[in-house]
């Protein structure tokens, strides 16, 4: 579905280039959802960004990201927009910056629905109450035409999840999408994340700094650390039995209860916390 | 001193909303919370955002008044006290912030932001004397003593809330709330400035007020705690009690939607 | 305009360590820098006296009489124009001095307490409602035509444009935790605002007094224009501007002059706003 070979990103910067993402390589087949996990500063988002072709205009790239066997990085801006949306669906941390607060949910929702198919503004608004519905907003009816600022923070991350899903998209692209949110509202949203990859076959790239996160949502896992991917495989088997130093650091510094599920308490090379 | 260090009885705050056609109504963001912080221990609020945890927070920083109820400190109701006897109290208590971004000056180097609070001190140090105290406090969190000539964008966010914290220790305060403090945190440097906190309580004596929404950093640093639920404390007990046997269904609820690794392999079984 | 954006693009990328906004600050600072030069060697010399009338000379062109020719009373343009520097530049700085600082603290004043706010921000609504040209045509009936008269005008007209600004500025600086901390050291409003507020909001103000000191010129320029500025003999350049009109057609260089001296120094006092705006952006500022 999508493979990511080499990819190297780097910034011009005051010493020369700066590299935010240095040679990483990843797969995710269809129907798959890949972790990626990572401290602030890893290159996570980066990667995520040049997935969409959406890199500042100053970003140099090297290597490839293919979707079914084109490459992302050489397509023109025409062809990027036929990708986004249609071909993946991004999913942002704060809904409230990605939504337009001049529009209501169900609006925002169609436009997209119109912008890529030919259908009329009433089937489109049937479309947009049947992904609302799907994302489980409580009375879809009532909510279609809320706005943004009447919503709260997890019913306007379900609305961009809906946004997302509107263009059928065969891949969505969640960055950190339940970290501004209570933990109650993520266990909903991430319960959500889960059934669409189950029922509709998507394949989902979910990039959080949490592992509890990654733990429950995820099938592979890419640990990356200043811009290298230092450990990649089966989740269980990364979170399990890490091999990189890295990865066991990042699991010794979750909180006891976090780190609850594992056998054995992992080897710190720099000691867990307490 | 007998008796808990920090009692707060049946504390209320309501706040007047305007809503639509100018009619008001009240929110009722703090509802009649009572507990006690024994001197020396530390005492975790936990809850989601909205539950009026940062409200008590205030209140407790006395930047805020209540509506109703007491808070104590060392005996002294804080809302009883003349402004000018209030502003001798503050030594006593600090505040550490969320955002190590947002919590000091970008334009004032280091040392004068750990100095800030000696403007409490009638008999505050000067000169050699008062740079030697600052580097003191310094080191106390684990930086160097010569990083008070430098300035906050020179540190990373674990420093800066290490810098913070030492403004906060600076008069030797008996209480410190920290509202969030590890919240904006990378998970190693969270870890690392929780271990400094439980060395500091354990070699000041120092009584902390932790304000959090993350049960894991509860378990890891609080004697006891208290869930809150839209302005109510629901339970209240040592952090064993109420995370290992939870009586009340929010907590419960809460505890449940916490992620962890015990969720690994549950995955290709749900699905 | 688009000549003079072009060059400071091609002077950039022979320079290491160029900065975002360096363009602006350097041509800006330049153009300011020889205004403020001009006007201030206008008091020790020119090369006439400026009121020095030669009607045998009147209405020479430029080169032919002086740098820059005569006027209809044979009063050497060049030096005129010199003097006229001085004189606007005076005025102007006068306005936008009384306009800022009476601006500014009604501005932080109005961040640091909600009472001051309403009061102040409805005082300051009034006071927009007076354009500056009527509110002197106004107070030259009261005072008489003058540099008081104008000073007055533009500095009040831009006591709201300041405190807009400032209010604005300052009550995000407000919002912030080390504002929470400094009250928790039992820090005053006022205090708080000397020594958190208005360090934090002092580049955005700066920037504003560049930007303010062009428009002041310009409404100077108008007001003379109009006779209420300096009374004569003393030059100003909008009253320049007024006299050569009658001679539009024999003497353009007489309109062509002073015209030219305020676009110049308006671009030039714009350009070292827009320069010190991105300079002193404490966000870019940490990022170089």
């Amino acid at each position: 579905m999508l493979a990511i070979r080499n990819l190297s990103i780097a910034f011009p910067g005051s010493g020369g280039p700066v590299r935010v993402v240095d040679d990483v390589s990843v797969e995710v087949g269809r129907g798959e959802s890949l972790g990626i996990v990572g401290e602030s500063g890893s290159g996570k988002s980066m990667l995520s960004l040049a997935t969409i072709g959406l890199l500042p205009k100053s970003a140099r790239t090297s290597g490839e990201i293919l979707l079914e066997g084109k490459n992302i990085l050489t397509m023109s801006e025409r062809a990027l927009c036929a990708v986004r949306g249609r071909r993946i669906g991004m999913i942002f941390q704060e809904p409230m910056t990605a939504l337009n607060p001049a529009m209501s949910a169900g609006q925002q929702i169609a436009e997209g629905i119109r912008l890529h198919r030919r259908i009329g503004r009433a089937e489109a608004r049937a479309e947009a109450l049947r992904l609302l519905d799907r994302v489980r907003i409580p009375d879809p009816a009532r909510r279609i035409d809320s706005y943004p600022h009447e919503m709260s923070g997890g019913q306007r991350q379900r609305v961009g999840i809906a946004i997302a899903l509107a263009l059928k998209p065969d891949l969505l692209i969640a960055d950190e999408p339940t970290t501004a949110l209570d933990v109650t509202v993520q266990k909903e949203i991430l319960d959500i994340l889960d059934e669409l990859v189950a029922d509709l076959g998507l394949s989902l790239i979910l990039i959080s700094h949490d592992l509890g996160v990654i733990a429950r949502s995820t099938d592979r896992t890419l640990v990356m650390c200043r811009g290298r991917a230092v450990e990649e495989g089966p989740t269980e088997t990364v979170l399990r039995h890490p091999t990189a130093p890295y990865t066991r650091d990042l699991i010794a510094a979750l909180p006891r209860r976090a780190r609850a599920g594992l056998a054995e308490e992992p080897h710190a090379a720099a000691g867990g916390a307490r | 001193m007998t008796g808990p260090l920090l009692s707060i009885e049946n504390l209320t705050r309501d706040y007047a909303l305007r809503g639509k056609g100018g009619a008001t109504r009240t929110l009722r963001a703090v509802d009649g919370v009572s507990l006690d912080v024994g001197a020396g221990s530390i005492f975790a609020v936990v809850g989601e955002s909205g539950c009026g945890k940062s409200t008590l927070a205030r209140i407790v920083m006395a930047l805020d008044r209540p509506t109703s109820g007491t808070v104590r400190l060392g005996g002294d109701d804080l809302f009883a006290l003349t402004p000018k006897a209030l502003a001798r109290k503050r030594r006593d208590f600090q505040m550490v912030f969320q955002d190590p971004y947002g919590s000091l000056n970008p334009r004032h180097s280091v040392g004068r932001i750990v100095a800030e609070p000696l403007h409490l001190l009638d008999d505050a140090p000067r000169g050699r004397e008062r740079a030697a105290l600052v580097a003191r406090a310094l080191e106390d969190v684990g930086l160097p003593g010569n990083a008070a000539e430098r300035f906050p964008h020179e540190f990373s966010g674990g420093q800066r809330q290490r810098i913070a914290i030492a403004r906060a220790l600076i008069t030797h305060p008996k209480l410190v709330v920290a509202d969030e403090a590890v919240s904006a945190l990378d998970l190693s440097i969270q870890a690392q400035i929780l271990r400094l906190i439980l060395s500091l309580r354990d070699r000041h004596g120092l009584t902390v007020l932790f304000i959090t929404h993350n049960i894991g950093v509860v378990d890891e640093i609080a004697d006891r705690v208290g869930v809150m639920q839209a302005g109510r404390l629901v339970e209240t007990g040592t952090v064993r009690e109420v995370l290992d046997h939870p009586r009340e269904a929010y907590t419960r609820t809460l505890l449940a939607a916490e992620p962890t690794l015990a969720a690994l392999g549950q995955r290709r079984r749900r699905v | 305009m688009t000549a003079l954006a072009k060059v400071p693009g091609a002077v950039v990328r022979l320079r290491r360590g160029w900065r975002p906004g360096s363009g602006a600050l350097l041509v800006g600072g330049i153009l300011t820098a020889c205004l403020v030069g001009i006007a201030l060697l206008s008091l020790v010399w020119t090369p006439e006296d400026p009121a020095r009338m030669r009607i045998l000379q009147k209405l020479k062109g430029p080169l032919v009489s002086g740098l820059l020719g005569t006027d209809h009373l044979g009063r050497d343009v060049a030096s005129m124009l010199m003097r006229g520097a001085f004189n606007s530049l005076t005025t102007a700085f006068a306005a936008v001095a009384v306009g800022a600082v009476l601006g500014t603290l009604a501005g932080v004043a109005a961040a640091a307490g909600p009472k001051c706010d309403a009061v102040l921000m409805r005082i300051c609504d009034a006071l927009f409602a007076l354009p500056p040209i009527l509110s002197a045509i106004m107070l030259g009936a009261l005072l008489g035509p003058g540099a008081l008269t104008a000073i007055v005008a533009i500095g009040v007209f831009m006591i709201p444009v300041f405190a807009r600004v400032t209010r604005g500025a300052a009550m995000q600086i407000w919002a912030r935790e080390y504002i929470m901390a400094a009250r928790m050291a039992g820090k005053g409003p006022v205090r708080i605002t000397a020594e958190h507020v208005l360090p934090n909001i002092a580049g955005q103000v700066i920037v504003q007094v560049t930007i303010q000191l062009a428009m002041a010129i310009l409404t100077e320029a108008g007001l003379s224009f109009l006779g209420l500025g300096l009374p004569p003999p003393a030059p100003t350049w909008g009253r320049m501007l007024a006299e050569s009109q009658t001679y539009l057609l024999q003497a353009p260089h007489l309109a062509l002059a002073p015209g030219l001296a305020i676009a110049a120094a308006v671009l030039g006092l714009n350009l070292l706003g827009d320069g010190l705006a991105v300079r002193l952006d404490p966000r870019r500022r940490q990022a170089s």
